[in-house]
Formats: C-alpha cells, structure tokens, sequence
C-alpha cells in the first residue's frame, strides 16, 4: 500500500498584508524526496512551519500520513522530524547534551538514549567534538547535529528547510549523500532550496515557488525541458534588435526566446547546440550586433525568468505587498 | 578541527524505518509524560545555568548587597539598633530576593522562546506545558540559592532566629513554594510579551508595589492610614509575617495559609493562562 506523506491544498499564510503563502498545493508521494525551489522571501519556510504543525495555516488544508495537521497535531509531530532553516539545537548545551535532551524528550530512558547519542554522533561525525559547546561549531557542523536530533525518533517523514545553504562545497556534498542514505531506508523527505541544482540532483519531483504560489510542479526532467537542457545567452549591442533576433531564433530553432526586462538580453533554451552556429549566421546576415554570448546550464534564474517572467531575485523585501490581490476563493 | 568522513545510514542499526502507516500513534500526552518532559526540560535549564553563572547575579550578589545594606541604613531609625532590626528585615528581604528572583523567570523564558531550538520543542511530540514547566521548576535552584544566602547573611551578621533550624528551614521553604507560584505570573507575561526588555519592564512594573508597598522592611504603622489599607491585603505583607513568624517563634501561624492560599490562586490563574498563550503561539 502506497500512502501519500503529504496532501496540501491552498494553504494561506498571512503576516499583516503580506500573503508569504497564497494558496499552496502540495502532494508528496511515500518514499520520495520532494524538492521545493524558490528564491529567499518565497514562502518556502511559511509552509514547512505549517506543514510541521509549527504555524496555523490562515486558510486551506494539510495532512501527514492522512493526518490533519491542525485537528490532529500531536499525532503529526510523532511522525515528522524538523531541520529547520537556522539550526534548532540549543546553543548553549554540548553536541551530547542536546542529543540526550532530545532523546529524553522523545521517550528513550537512561541507556537506550546513551546509546542513541552515541550511535548519532558518530554517525554524524560528531564524536570528537560532542563534548565542546556549540559556540565553536562551524555552520556544517551544527547542520549536521541539527539533522541528528531529526533522526531520534527515525520519523518517516523529513523536513529539511534549505539543509545546504552556507556550507562549502565538501559539506554539500556529503549532506546530498546523508540524504540519499535517508531515502534509501524508507524516509520520506521534504527538502527546500535556492537551488536549482541541488533540486534536481535530490528530488524525485519539484514544485518552483515564486512569491507564495506554486508556479510550476515535475519531475527535474519535465522542468529542465521546459527551460531547455542548456541555454544560450545573448547579449545585444542594441536593445531594438530584439524584436527581430526572436524572430530570427522562432525561425532557426523553433522556440521562444525569453527577452530579460531590459531588453538587452535573450535566454534561447538550446535542445540541440550544433544548430546554435545556424542561429549566428542568421544574426550576422540580418545586422544584428551581439554584445556577447554563452551556453549555460538552466539556473534557477532561468527556470523563473521563463516561468514566471521574472527574475528570481530575493522577496522578502515587502513591498510585492502593495500589489496584494484581493481575498481569493481557496480552493478545496 | 575534526576531519569529516561521509556519514552512514542515519538509522538505528538494523533496519528500515517504519512506514508512518504502520506505526502506533498516540493521540495526546498522558499525565505521566507530562511530567517526565518537563523534568526533561528542567535539567535543560539547570545545564543552562551552570553553563551561564553570570545570569546568578541577581541571586547572589543582590541578597549580600541588600541585606548589608538596608540593616546598616536603616536599623537604627526603623528599630533602635542593627540586632533588632535582623528579625524584621532578614524575613523582609528573603521575600523581595526571592520574588524578584522569580520575576527574572518570565524574561529569561522569554529570550529563551527566541531561539530556534524552541522551534525543536514544538515539533516533538511533548506535552506543551513542558518548556514553560521544565524552566519553572529549573528555576527553584536560584530561588535556593538567594534564600540559603540570604540566611547565612543574617546569622552572620547576628540573627539568631528563635524559631530554630525548623522554623527556618520551613521559613526558607514557603518562600521558595510563593516564588515559584508567582513565577507563573512572569512566565504569562514571558510568553505574551514582545521582547525581553518589555517583559522585563512590565515584571518589575507589578513587582515593585507588590514588595515595597509590604511590611517587608518597614512595620506598617508608621505609613499613613490609606497605605495600610493596601499594605494590609497585599499578599507578600502576609507571606513575610509568615516568614517571620515560622522563623522567630516557630509556629504555623494562620498567616502561612493565608499566603498559600494565596499562591493556590494564583498559579491556579496564571498556569492556565500562561501555557494557553504558549500553545496558541506554537
Ligand atoms: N513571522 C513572520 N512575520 C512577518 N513576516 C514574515 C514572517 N515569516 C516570514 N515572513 C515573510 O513572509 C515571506 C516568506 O518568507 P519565508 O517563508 O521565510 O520565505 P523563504 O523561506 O522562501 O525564504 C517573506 O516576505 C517574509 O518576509
Ligand atoms: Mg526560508
């Protein structure tokens, strides 16, 4: 029997005037990891915090396992565990001290949650610096210990709200792998990120949130395709150009070119680049003058750009506020 | 710094992790969890406190300073001379130690509610009283600590308490028992205030007239007749006659029902309110 982890429909978050979640739809498969991508000021924390039973959806509905999370929170929380954004561990407490506090609270007594510390610690590689206090521990470090006091009660679902933000390249790479091994035992996980990347390199499938909606729901594949494997950027010596350098790639490439805002920029998604060399002599035999050009693997800039028409830059500036939409029908 | 190897499975040895289909689910807390989630909690606290011992000041240096002070300063106009005036204000300032001690409580949980591992305990399957409980009963060992030397600096400086060993010793204990009852007051204002500095504020803003404005260091008929009237129902006038009384005589006097009575209400008030506010936060 297949469950579903997650069923989210138009969950609504408001703070003030602000809609930091604006009807969000979301439906996590059982042993899945499910990749929400937006840039910062999104709403990707909003709805982890109401996912997690941590903050009241203002409208719409969600459940875990076929839990609601507002009618039957306590059951939620045995099922989930929570790596938030800003690590959750207490700073004052050693790396061991936080452990067994978390083991205490989770229900494992004397030995049984000696024994668990020990065990997550060195699964972590934490061991050498348990007893030290958190004060002196770098960023992956405590992303580490903060993942471990996650793991406790081993709950079958995952939250992990943006586990790679910050951390050197080393350290991605092997929170990536901690998760893979995660999945692999049966865990289902929620992860969200700024990047595209580490998205598609984890997700089975992905939801693109852009300004507390839903703008785009697939598989890494399906949403890379619809942006183009590659792309190619072309810059031009003269904004009025534009009009004719889409046509001339509508003509040579059969796709819509995306023109950014100042017009002085075109995003081509590029299926097959030997035909780019055809695009260029058509450029030059029509006048047009390029400023400069590349291929580029899609960005989460791209993805947004030719998603949302615009760019992905950061939200959590407020003033998107002022444009905020009448109180929409949430639908059920 | 230590070496990073990749790590393993995060999961207990042996196996997969149970699908949540599969698993047993309790629907709520039941009392006994209750309560070992907050002594879980409280030994949280009492790390926090041996890790932080500056945040002791107000327990350690203040009973030594005022008791010190307010003997030296006042004895002789308020009881003729310093021996005197010991059993008078001895009881006086362990009550307003400790109550001040205990209005501390709401702001510390407040800053504490602040950081992200309370984010943890709200996620984790505990009983929700258990944050707010844990830091309370954590807290008893400042309430300890101003008492013992709020003692220890009377005797030295001369008290010589007739009610003996016992009688001080319950003395000491009823204090502790009101502070921690009103600390449920402070935790209310911790968990709906906005800040550390506000909650703060408004402690010391009900704090104050409840210890000045008692017989706590001066006898009641020296004030004008509109002031005893308050002097006279305010709740902290009858828990430091109590303290006096188990400490020079001994006896249990009507006075200390009267101020257990007194916190019954109102920890049967503020627990409520305060663990409500905490819960509709979460
Ligand atoms: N507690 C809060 N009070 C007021 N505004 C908030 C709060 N939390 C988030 N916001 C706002 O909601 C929006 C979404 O924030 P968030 O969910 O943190 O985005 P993300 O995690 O995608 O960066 C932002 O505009 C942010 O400023
Ligand atoms: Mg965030």
């Amino acid at each position: 029997m297949t469950t579903t982890a997650i069923e989210a429909e138009g969950l609504v978050k408001t703070f003030g005037d602000n809609r930091a979640v604006d009807g969000v739809d979301l439906e996590v498969a059982t042993g899945t990891v499910y990749g929400v991508l937006g840039p910062n000021g999104a709403g990707k924390t909003t709805t982890i915090r109401m996912l997690a039973t941590l903050l009241r959806p203002d409208a719409g509905r969600a459940s875990v396992f076929g839990h609601d999370v507002s009618r039957e929170p306590f059951v939620v929380r045995q099922l989930i565990g929570v790596t938030g954004q800003y690590a959750s561990v207490d700073e004052t407490l050693s790396a061991t001290e936080n452990l067994l506090l978390f083991c205490r609270l989770n229900g494992l007594k004397g030995s049984a949650a000696t024994r668990r510390t020990r065990d997550l610690l060195e699964e972590f590689s934490l061991t050498d610096a348990a007893a030290r206090p958190l004060k002196n521990f770098s960023g992956g470090m405590r992303r580490r210990l903060d993942l471990a006091a996650s793991l406790i009660a081993q709950p079958p679902l995952l939250f992990l709200d943006e586990p790679t933000t910050g951390l050197d390249p080393r350290t991605r790479a092997q929170m990536w792998e901690t998760i893979r091994r995660l999945v692999a035992t049966g865990s289902t996980v929620l992860l969200t990120t700024q990047y595209l990347d580490e998205a598609d390199q984890l997700a089975d499938r992905i939801a693109v949130i852009d300004r507390g909606r839903v703008v785009a729901e697939g598989t890494g594949d399906e949403l890379k395709s619809s942006v183009g494997q590659q792309s190619l950027q072309l810059a031009l010596v003269r904004p009025d150009d534009a009009p004719a350098a889409q046509a001339a790639v509508l003509d040579v490439l059969g796709v819509a070119a995306t023109v950014s805002p100042e017009a002085r920029r075109l995003t081509v998604p590029v299926a097959d680049p030997a035909r780019v060399t055809d695009l260029l002599v058509r450029l030059r035999g029509g006048g047009v003058d390029l400023d400069g050009l590349s291929m580029d693997k899609p960005t989460l800039d791209e993805v947004f750009l030719t998603l949302t028409g615009h760019d992905a830059t950061d939200q959590s500036t407020t003033d998107r506020a002022a444009g905020s939409p009448e109180p929409e029908e949430i639908s059920a | 710094m230590t070496t990073l190897t990749t790590a393993s499975a995060p999961v207990a040895p042996g196996g997969r992790i149970v699908p949540g289909a599969e698993r047993t689910l309790r629907n709520r807390v039941t009392a006994g969890q209750a309560v070992s989630d907050s002594l879980a909690m409280a030994r949280r606290g009492l790390i926090k406190i041996r890790r932080t011992p500056e945040q002791l000041i107000d327990v350690t240096v203040q009973p030594i300073i005022f008791t010190l002070m307010f003997t030296y300063i006042f004895g002789g106009a308020i009881s003729g001379s310093i021996t005197a005036y010991l059993p008078v204000i001895i009881p006086g300032i362990l009550v307003q130690t400790v109550i001040t001690a205990s209005a501390v409580t709401g702001t510390q949980l407040r800053e504490d509610m602040d950081k992200g591992v309370f984010d943890r305990f709200k996620s984790l399957p505990i009983a929700r009283i258990a944050p707010l409980a844990g830091a309370l009963v954590a807290d008893l060992v400042r309430y300890l600590i101003a008492t013992t030397l709020t003692i220890v600096m009377g005797l030295v400086m001369g008290w010589r308490p007739g009610g003996g060993v016992g009688g001080v010793l319950l003395a000491g204990l009823l204090v502790i028992v009101c502070a921690w009852s009103l600390s449920w007051i402070f935790a209310f204002f911790g968990v709906i205030g906005r800040s550390a500095s506000s909650v703060q504020g408004i402690s010391f803003l009900v704090l104050f007239p409840l210890t000045f404005l008692s017989n706590a260091f001066v006898p009641v008929d020296t004030m004008p007749g509109w002031l005893q009237g308050f002097v006279n129902v305010n709740p902290v006038s009858h828990l430091v006659t109590a303290v006096r009384d188990l400490a020079s005589t001994g006896s249990v006097t009507g006075q200390v029902g009267i101020a257990l009575l007194s916190c019954a209400v109102v920890v049967a008030i503020f627990a409520p309110l305060a663990v409500r506010s905490y819960m509709k936060k979460a």
